[in-house]
């Protein structure tokens, strides 16, 4: 059997007395699609900022086995080292670089991957030069593989709202991720725009080579993409399965609909 | 209904005023008569001053306000349209290079000499406005790398007999020294923890400086700098100057080329990312601590090139040279010339610099005057002069048109 891409062992996250996240453990497949779901407030969004090191957990492990390479701890790392190991990421409350076009946001997260330091940018010798032409031709393709290339030079802050989540996923897949964490990407999005990007992350999963993991709050969504889905209230983990089973699962539902429809 | 509201806004500023500027626009106290005359007209002159100054003030803001709406955020400066129209490129850089190269010559010494104030303004400007405009670090100890590299001038002058040509690399590897010692403690800082801290920072060098008698002079500071020379030529008062002109043009050119590189490469891009989200641009792959260490550093290189050239225009310097006025100025440039914009920061330090010089016909009112113009940039245009404009990528239609087909 392959070693799973993420392994995240009894992760747990406390923010002085409150218990954000209680021993949670998850695992992702190579090409999954997964969803992390829960109320609001269960700490799905703490559980990626642990495993992107802008938190640092309390007690646990996250392991990630890259496609072809061993498996290694994210234990301690900054985000900007996570990133380069191959976790991209997008955020619940978007977060672009306001002062910047829609292609130089795409650049960004080319970043990590170019390798021309600060002299080489005031002289600009031809390896430099290459390397930047390529790195805007590859931006470039990005944003026209999610749709975003009538845009390119337009400030980011100016397009509307269901393309600001979209390049949000472009500037992360821009980072050549093995594995992307979408944290509530249909949030705030119009059905016509979350039909599209229902088929977006389908065709990045058969298409890109990465694994999805996905929080969202749109179960329509979450149970047409989702391969597998884990179920987290109050910083437990309650239950994991197909979308068939976490249907049926009477703690899914508890939590969901609250403590009344126990005795309802 | 509206108009009706600024009016009564307008009289209760005019009267408000009235009331405010009475003590010293009314009563007049005659000291030798011992009398006290109350000037009546000025109360009522201030009064219909203030209220059609208000509504003007309105009208222009309202203005504003609507323009704001109408376009929003697609108006380009004109420069940037100039320059960027291949038309008018040419001539326009054509004009403004032979103004500078005129300059000199048509005009005499007491104004050249003003011009390479502005144009050392214009280099200092430059390499503050990677750190606060395109990094986003609020740096008020900038001069302390000014007053670094002004003393490294004058002190290996003195003691070693370097010269100018020989200390201005050697600043600048000092200033990016200096930058990196004194970033790496702060820079964990942010916002307005890290303005103190370097405020600070910039007050310890001064006050090193004004009490380490032995290395630095202490307050008399170090006179007879000399100017730089051409090859070991001297020139006479006139010619030094114009050569120390030609001098500092050629310098700001060398940072306009290399500023404008850095801000559209991988790294002038990885400083407005940090700027504009910490986080974000964490999680991009961007290490964040290293990138706010080479902005500072860089700052700092040109900061001390600067004060290298302003040692040897003036001959002399002292601690009083290097207060926090001096960052603050420098942080005027950047701000009223436009955050993160070249052209904004070179027509802003030309405005800010040669301004209260000429303004010097309206004797004491003229910092009253500039203090109020900075006002009026920052309500009207509160992007700055000129603000900073993206680049724009071209792409080839025709491959794109290709792309788009297959794709469907
Ligand atoms: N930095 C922090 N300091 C203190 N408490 C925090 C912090 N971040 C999150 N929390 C708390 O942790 C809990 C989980 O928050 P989290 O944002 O992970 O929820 P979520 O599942 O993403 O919710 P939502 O669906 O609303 O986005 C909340 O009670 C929140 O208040
Ligand atoms: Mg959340």
């Amino acid at each position: 059997m392959n070693k799973p891409i993420l392994n995240v062992k009894n992760l747990t996250m406390n923010f002085g007395g409150l218990k954000a996240l209680d021993d949670v453990t998850i695992r992702l497949e190579k090409g999954q699609i997964a969803a992390l779901i829960g109320p609001n407030g269960a700490g799905k969004t703490t559980f990626f900022n642990c495993i992107t090191g802008i938190y640092e957990p309390t007690t646990g492990e996250v392991l990630i086995t890259p496609p072809g390479k061993n498996t290694q701890s994210l234990r301690r790392l900054k985000p900007n080292y996570v990133t380069e190991r191959g976790i991209a990421r997008t955020f619940q409350n978007i977060r672009l670089f306001h002062g910047m076009t829609v292609l130089e946001n795409v650049l960004i997260g080319r970043h990590c991957r170019l390798s021309s330091g600060i002299i080489k940018a005031m002289l600009q010798p031809p390896s430099q030069k290459n390397e930047e032409k390529q790195a805007v031709f590859d931006s470039y393709e990005i944003l026209e593989k999610i749709g975003l290339a009538k845009y390119v030079n337009d400030m980011a802050v100016n397009l509307p709202y269901g393309a600001q989540r979209r390049l949000e996923i472009a500037r992360a897949l821009a980072t050549d991720p093995f594995l992307l964490l979408l944290d509530e990407p249909a949030a705030g999005m119009n059905p016509q725009e979350t039909k599209e990007l229902d088929d977006l992350i389908l065709w990045l999963r058969d298409n890109e080579d990465v694994s999805i993991l996905l929080i969202e709050h749109d179960m329509k969504l979450v149970m047409s993409l989702s391969d597998w889905i884990h179920v987290v209230d109050y910083g437990k983990k309650i239950a994991e399965g197909t979308a068939a089973d976490i249907k049926a699962n009477p703690e899914v539902i508890k939590a969901y609909l609250g403590e009344e429809s126990e005795d309802a | 209904m509206p108009i009706k509201n600024h009016i009564k806004q307008s009289l209760i500023i005019a009267f408000w005023f009235m009331i405010l500027t009475f003590p010293i626009m009314v009563i007049k106290v005659n000291a030798i008569q011992q009398t006290i005359d109350f000037r009546w007209a000025n109360f009522l002159w201030v009064g219909i001053f203030t209220f059609f100054a208000s509504m003007i003030w309105n009208y222009f803001l309202r203005r504003n306000e609507e323009q704001k709406k109408t376009d929003i955020a697609d108006d380009i400066p004109l420069v940037h349209r100039l320059l960027q129209n291949d038309r008018f490129r040419r001539p326009f850089l054509g004009l403004l290079a032979a103004f500078f190269i005129a300059y000199p010559f048509v005009f005499p010494m007491y104004h050249t000499s003003i011009m390479i104030s502005a144009l050392v303004y214009v280099m200092l400007g430059l390499g503050l406005n990677i750190v606060v405009g395109l990094a986003g670090l609020l740096d008020l100890g900038y001069v302390a790398f000014y007053a670094v590299g002004a003393y490294a001038y004058a002190l290996l002058n003195l003691h070693f007999g370097l010269s100018f040509w020989v200390v201005l690399p050697m600043s600048a590897l000092l200033g990016t020294l200096f930058g990196v010692l004194l970033g790496y403690p702060v820079l964990r800082l942010r916002g307005d923890y890290l303005a103190i801290v370097t405020l600070g920072f910039g007050e310890i060098i001064r006050i090193v400086l004004e009490n380490w008698d032995d290395f630095s002079n202490g307050p008399r500071g170090i006179s007879d700098i000399p100017a730089p020379t051409f090859f070991g030529h001297h020139f006479g008062q006139h010619d030094a100057m114009i050569y120390m002109y030609f001098i500092v043009i050629a310098l700001v050119l060398m940072t306009i080329f290399f500023v404008n590189r850095l801000e559209n490469s991988k790294i002038g891009r990885a400083w407005i990312a940090l700027r504009d989200d910490e986080i974000a641009c964490q999680a991009m792959g961007i290490d964040k601590f290293k990138t706010k260490l080479t902005a500072f550093a860089l700052g700092a290189t040109w900061a001390a090139m600067g004060g290298v050239v302003f040692a040897a225009k003036t001959s002399f310097i002292n601690p009083m040279s290097f207060t926090i006025w001096e960052s603050i100025t420098i942080l005027c440039v950047v701000v009223i010339g436009g955050m993160g914009s070249a052209i904004g920061v070179i027509a802003g330090a030309l405005v800010l610099i040669l301004l209260p010089e000429y303004l010097r016909a309206v004797a004491e009112y003229r910092m009253l005057v500039f203090g109020a113009l900075q006002v009026i940039v920052m309500v009207f245009k509160p992007d700055g002069l000129i603000k900073s404009v993206r680049k724009v990528y071209t792409f080839n239609v025709q491959e794109k048109a290709i792309h788009e087909q297959t794709h469907t």
